[in-house]
């Protein structure tokens, strides 16, 4: 019988640490099934956050360096700038990238660094255990907001896709999720138009993918597709931002 | 090749790294440091590398970090508070073993200071550069000629032991004009012969048959960081026995050795050279790497005539002394003669407390 499908090459089959329901693993797949398809797996390298994309560190076969948490886009600058013949992607989570890493994100993107950037956003600190993100919720319960999301004490979520928006340099975002086989494609789609704008030297490319943190959020994976779909998805509507890849 | 050049201390240093071969620099501007970045803001791209001034220090030491770990020769540079900045950056380098070189051109501390220079980062540089223990070889230059050895050498000892290497300066040595003589450039072969001798840890993409690279100052096993660590101290131990250098002055007849380092240890050496010529037998030891510590020079210093230690610095409290009293071992009684704010030590200070020591009675 022939082969129609199989585990991206790019996974070494060591086992993935994500809890049931999480969407890391997805992405992760997705990210490998692209390099391993556009063939650039051999050239690319992962610039991964601190957080719980740090459990990827052992499971994928490619390139890999950690960054300090929230510096990946500054340590992609670097590299990507010293070696631009590497595929530089940063793997970010939500503190990671909107918060504690808000000017490396915002000035590389704003000076147009050729690189691609995956920003996971489940509203909600994962590896440490339910903190408040920068993309929490009004109202959503953390671990240090107690009584919910306030906006009088706590602001409101930052909208970071909107907010790269408002910057020039940047050719390509668009805002995705993984909650159903039409999603899962979409994402696949956006990954692989993130890296292609990279390789054609076309400058930055922001996908964020709106996921779930089960564990975090107190509800099942099921239930938290719900809390997805009806939640985030109000605050963080999906679709594409920018796309200037066809414009030269 | 020995055409001697007037630079300024900044620049002489920023052009001695594009000579080592350095291609990578990022920084963020503070005083007195500025040459710096600015020249190589001119320079780099004469010569195919990259600048980039950073958004931040922090951003400036991350962006050496991915430069780095691409086996590019690669650069940062600060003054004192900016150096706190990086801390986080430099022990990241130094856990995943990324080569890298940067300067502190040290001003008055703590907090923001003074723009003026002192050396009040003494134990940051020598002992807590950042989180974890992690050391480093830091060289602290006394001339402009010596800052510009010294940078070239550092690179070479930044790729051997694959661990950060600091230049220890300070706001005199970052601005003083000097004549200089540079080293030899190095040939854009040569330059490209050496990122490619770190293809094997790089993080610039291997082929599924190759190993990959794979740099992570981060652990999910305890045994794993600390068999890290054990390798990381022999590293370390190593750089006792072949990386101290020193600079030893009259240790056999001296009644009182000063020790001083970088631009105290100008004058100190000056205030030493008058007044031996006024018969005083004075000696002195100038750690040129502060880190590794010259302790065994203390060994040569001659007890018998020896009534005093005199630990010159510009810093208050001191910082050195406990590295001081550490060689002397109670050999001897330690003074200290002082400056901080950002005040040079001046020769009458130097004086007035070796005319202290002396009339004293010593011991």
């Amino acid at each position: 019988m022939e082969a129609v499908y199989s585990r991206t090459k790019t996974l070494n089959g060591n086992l993935l640490g994500f809890c049931p329901g999480c969407m890391h693993g997805t992405v992760f797949k997705l990210i490998g099934e692209v390099l391993e398809e556009m063939n650039i797996d051999s050239s690319t390298t992962a610039i991964l956050g601190i957080g719980c994309c740090g459990l990827a560190q052992e499971v994928v076969s490619y390139d890999l360096a950690t960054a300090p948490h929230g510096r990946a886009c500054a340590v992609a600058t670097g590299l990507k700038r010293a070696n631009p013949d590497t595929i530089v992607f940063t793997y970010q989570g939500d503190g990671d990238l909107a918060s504690i890493g808000l000017a490396e994100t915002i000035h590389a993107a704003n000076r147009g660094e050729n690189i691609t950037t995956i920003f996971i956003n489940n509203g909600i600190y994962g590896m440490t255990g339910g903190q408040m993100a920068p993309t929490t919720l009004v109202g959503m319960k953390a671990t240090t907001a107690p009584g919910g999301r306030d906006p009088g004490q706590h602001g409101y979520p930052l909208h970071m896709a909107e907010i790269i928006d408002q910057l020039i340099a940047p050719v390509y975002i668009e805002r995705v999720s993984c909650n159903n086989p039409a999603n899962v494609r979409r994402t696949k789609n956006a990954i692989r138009k993130a890296f292609r704008n990279q390789i054609e030297c076309r400058g930055y490319s922001l996908v964020e993918v709106v996921t779930s943190c089960p564990t975090n959020w107190g509800l099942n994976p099921g239930k938290s597709l719900g809390f997805l779909e009806e939640n985030m998805f109000k605050e963080f509507p999906l679709g594409v931002l920018r796309d200037n890849t066809e414009v030269k | 090749m020995s055409k001697k050049l007037f630079l300024k201390g900044g620049e002489a240093i920023a052009e001695a790294a594009v000579r080592a071969g350095c291609r990578f620099y990022a920084g963020y501007p503070i005083t007195p440091q500025n040459e710096i970045p600015e020249y190589m803001a001119r320079r780099q791209p004469q010569v195919g590398g990259v600048f980039v001034q950073g958004e931040s220090e922090i951003a400036s030491v991350n962006m050496v970090y991915g430069a780095g770990a691409s086996g590019t020769r690669s650069m940062t540079s600060s003054s004192s508070v900016g150096i706190s900045l990086k801390s986080e950056g430099i022990s990241y380098c130094a856990s995943a073993r990324v080569p890298m070189v940067y300067v502190n051109m040290q001003r008055g501390g703590p907090g923001v200071g003074t723009i003026q220079a002192s050396q009040q980062d003494y134990f940051q540089a020598t002992k807590a550069s950042g989180n974890g223990g992690f050391r480093m070889i830091v060289l602290a230059p006394s001339t402009v000629q010596e800052a510009v050895d010294m940078t070239y050498q550092a690179f070479d000892l930044a790729d051997r032991d694959r661990n950060p290497v600091l230049i220890l300066g300070d706001g005199v040595i970052g601005t003083i004009m000097e004549p200089v003589v540079l080293p030899e450039m190095k040939s854009d072969e040569e330059v490209a012969a050496l990122k490619a001798k770190h293809h094997g840890w790089a993080i610039v993409g291997h082929s599924r048959e190759e190993k990959r690279g794979f740099l992570t100052p981060g652990f999910w096993s305890t045994d794993s960081l600390e068999a890290h660590c054990l390798e990381l101290e022999k590293l370390y131990s190593s750089w006792e026995e072949n990386d101290v250098q020193v600079e030893e002055l009259y240790l056999e007849d001296a009644e009182v050795v000063l020790v001083a380092y970088g631009t105290s240890a100008r004058i100190a050496k000056s205030t030493m050279e008058i007044m031996r010529d006024e018969g005083c037998r004075i000696g002195m030891i100038r750690p040129k790497t502060v880190s590794p510590f010259p302790a065994r020079s203390f060994d040569r210093i001659n007890y018998d005539t020896c009534r005093c230690v005199l630990d010159v610095e510009m810093s208050i409290p001191a910082q050195m002394l406990y590295d001081v009293r550490l060689g002397v071992k109670d050999r001897a009684p330690v003074e200290c003669c002082l400056r901080s704010g950002g005040n040079l030590i001046e020769r009458e200070d130097v004086v007035k407390e070796i005319k202290k020591i002396l009339e004293g009675g010593g011991r």
